[in-house]
C-alpha cells in the first residue's frame, strides 16, 4: 500500500492562512491504514486547525468528510455538493489523491496535508517499510523476493558494494544490506546460481513518467465499439 | 614512464614482479600546488598513481582533470570512475574523453552513497552498478558504445576494479569478484588490509588467474585511526597487535611507526609472492610514499 506521513501542523497553517472556510477531505484506503489520513486522522486535523484558530483569535469554520478512495472519480463525486462552500479543501490523500480530487474541483484551491512515503508494508504496530519502486520490470524471481531496487540504497543489481558492513549498510547500522538479505535467501532456496548471472543494465526507458496502463480487456472491449 | 599508446601500468605487470601503485586526492579548490608537489614526489617510484572521483561523495576537482596534470608531469594515471555521479551516458562520454587525453586505465568503482559526503541533498545516479561500467568499458574497447552503436575510433583501456578481502560475510563479495572478472576487470586494488594471514586465504580462494591482485595498504598515523576505521569503516580489520605496535611509538614517532608497518606488510607480500603488487593509500600523507617503499627494501 502507499504509506504516508502528516504534515506538521505549523506547515498546513501556513498554507490556509487568511482562508475562513475549509474543507478536511480524508481518502479511506491506504492512508487510513497507515494512520496518516484516514477518518480518525481527519478529525484530529480539523480539531487542531480549529483550536489553532481560537487560539489565534481568528474566524475560521473547519468541517469534515472522508471518502471511500480520493484515487477514483466516482467517489470524489460525492464532494460535489460541499465543496463550493469552502475556500479550499485539505486533502488527507496521497499525492495521486490530492492531484485527482484538484482535478476534479479545477476551481478550488486544493491543499495536501500530508507527505507520501512509498509502496510499502505494515512492519507491525505503527511501522511500516518501502518495499516496491514500482520499477515497471520486476525481477524478484531471481533475488529470492528481495528487491535490490528498493532495498538497496544505489540499487545495484550485481551484488554487494564495497560499504557492505555485517550485513548492514554504509548508508545506516539501521539499514540491512539488500545483497546480503539476497545472498542468504538464495543460498536457502539453493538458487545461488541467479546471483553469479551477470544482470545487464536496467531500462529506465520503461520509467518514462508519467505511467499509463490501460487493461488489455478494456482495450479490446473500446476497440469493438469503435468497429460498432 | 607515460605513454601515449598503450597502458605503462599494464606493461609494468609483464616487467616486473610486483607493481606499485598509490594515490592522489584531488583537492577541493582549484589550488593544486601540493597536489602537484606530491604528483612529483611520487611519479617515478610507483606504476601508477589512482586519482580518486570525489572521494566519499566530497565534491572536489574531477579524477579525469587530475589525471591529465599527471601526464603532463610525466606520470602514469589510473582514472577512478565510479556510479555515483554519472549516469551511462556521462560515464561513457568520460571514458572517450580520457582516451583522447592520454588516459590508459581506469578503476572502475560503485562509489560512496551520497549521504556520506558534503551534498548529503545531491541525486545519487547509479544508472549502472560497477560490473556494468566493466562491460561498458569492454564495449568501449570494442569500438562501440553500451547501445551497440559504432564508435569512430574505440578505447583500449585496461580496466580493473576493487575487493573487499575481509568482508564480512564473505561470499556475496567472492561472488561479484568473480562477475567483475567476467564483466573485464584485469586489474584488482584491493580494500586495505592489514592481516596478511586472513590476505592469504582470501588469495587462495580468489581463483582469478589471469588477472592482478594488488593488496590495499593504508597508512596508519595513530593508534585511534585503527580503531576508528576497526569500528566505522566496512571491510577494514586492524589486528589488535598491530594497533597496539602503533600504541607504543612514542608520541612524534608514530608516523614512523606507520610507515614501518606499511613497508613490512609490502615487503612480505612481494617476498612471498602473495600477490602481484600493492596499492598504497597514504590518505593525506602522500610525500611518506617513497619512505614507505624504502621501508619495504
Amino acid at each position: 500500500m502507499i504509506v504516508a506521513e502528516r504534515k506538521p501542523l505549523e506547515q498546513i497553517e501556513g498554507m490556509i492562512e487568511g482562508m475562513q472556510k475549509i474543507l478536511v477531505a480524508g481518502c479511506g484506503t491506504c492512508v487510513a491504514v497507515c494512520m496518516a489520513g484516514g477518518e480518525k486522522e481527519v478529525e484530529i486535523l480539523a480539531a487542531q486547525l480549529r483550536m489553532r484558530a481560537k487560539l489565534k483569535g481568528i474566524q475560521r469554520t473547519v468541517d469534515e468528510i472522508t471518502v471511500t478512495r480520493q484515487c477514483d472519480r466516482e467517489y470524489l463525486d460525492q464532494l460535489a455538493k460541499y465543496v463550493g462552500q469552502y475556500d479550499a479543501v485539505v486533502s488527507t490523500a496521497c499525492g495521486a489523491g490530492v492531484q485527482f480530487l484538484a482535478e476534479r474541483y479545477d476551481d478550488k484551491i486544493v491543499l495536501p496535508a500530508l507527505n507520501t512515503l512509498f509502496i510499502g508494508v505494515a512492519e507491525g504496530p505503527g511501522q511500516w517499510s518501502q518495499r516496491c519502486m514500482a520499477c515497471e520490470d520486476c525481477i524478484l524471481d531471481q533475488t529470492g523476493g528481495i528487491c535490490p531496487m528498493t532495498i538497496c540504497a544505489k540499487n545495484l543489481l550485481n551484488g554487494p558494494c564495497g560499504g557492505t558492513n555485517h550485513g548492514k549498510c554504509e548508508v545506516g547500522d539501521d539499514r540491512d544490506c539488500a545483497w546480503t538479505l539476497i545472498y542468504r535467501k538464495l543460498e536457502k532456496l539453493g538458487r545461488l546460481d541467479y546471483m553469479r548471472k551477470i544482470q545487464p543494465p536496467k531500462d529506465y526507458s520503461v520509467m518514462t513518467k508519467p505511467g499509463r496502463y490501460s487493461h488489455e480487456a478494456y482495450e479490446e472491449a473500446e476497440k469493438k465499439e469503435d468497429k460498432e | 614512464m607515460a605513454s601515449n599508446n598503450g597502458s605503462a601500468f599494464r606493461k609494468a605487470f609483464e616487467t616486473k614482479d610486483f607493481v606499485v601503485t598509490a594515490e592522489i586526492g584531488p583537492p577541493k579548490g582549484t589550488d593544486i600546488s601540493r597536489m602537484v608537489e606530491h604528483i612529483e614526489a611520487l611519479k617515478d617510484v610507483v606504476d601508477g598513481l589512482n586519482v580518486t572521483d570525489n572521494q566519499s561523495s566530497v565534491m572536489r576537482i574531477s579524477s579525469l582533470a587530475v589525471c591529465r596534470v599527471i601526464l603532463d608531469h610525466g606520470g602514469e594515471p589510473i582514472l577512478q570512475l565510479t556510479c555515483r555521479d554519472r549516469n551511462r551516458l556521462a560515464l561513457q562520454s568520460e571514458l572517450l574523453a580520457a582516451w583522447i587525453l592520454g588516459v590508459r586505465n581506469v578503476l572502475c568503482l560503485t562509489g560512496d552513497y551520497i549521504s556520506v559526503g558534503d551534498h548529503p541533498q545531491a541525486k545519487p545516479v547509479f544508472d549502472l552498478d560497477s560490473v556494468q561500467l566493466l562491460q561498458t568499458v569492454g564495449m568501449l574497447n570494442q569500438g562501440k558504445d553500451l547501445a551497440g552503436n559504432d564508435l569512430e575510433g574505440g578505447t583500449d583501456f585496461f580496466a580493473g576494479a576493487v575487493v573487499t578481502p575481509e568482508a564480512d560475510p564473505i561470499e556475496p563479495q567472492m561472488i561479484k569478484f568473480q562477475k567483475k572478472i567476467a564483466a573485464g576487470a584485469r586489474f584488482f586494488q584491493t580494500q586495505a588490509i592489514y592481516d596478511v594471514d586472513n590476505f592469504k586465504r582470501f588469495m587462495e580462494r580468489a581463483e582469478a588467474d589471469g588477472v592482478k591482485i594488488m593488496a590495499g595498504i593504508v597508512l596508519l598515523v595513530s593508534p585511534g585511526m585503527a580503531k576508528y576505521m576497526n569500528k566505522n569503516v566496512p571491510g577494514i580489520f586492524v589486528p589488535d597487535a598491530l594497533i597496539e605496535e602503533m600504541a607504543e611509538a612514542p608520541k612524534g614517532k608514530r608516523l614512523e611507526a606507520g610507515i614501518r608497518i606499511a613497508g613490512r606488510m609490502i615487503r612480505q607480500l612481494r617476498d612471498e609472492k602473495l600477490c602481484h603488487g600493492a596499492h598504497i593509500m597514504a590518505i593525506g600523507k602522500e610525500e611518506c610514499v617513497p619512505r614507505i617503499l624504502e621501508a619495504a627494501e
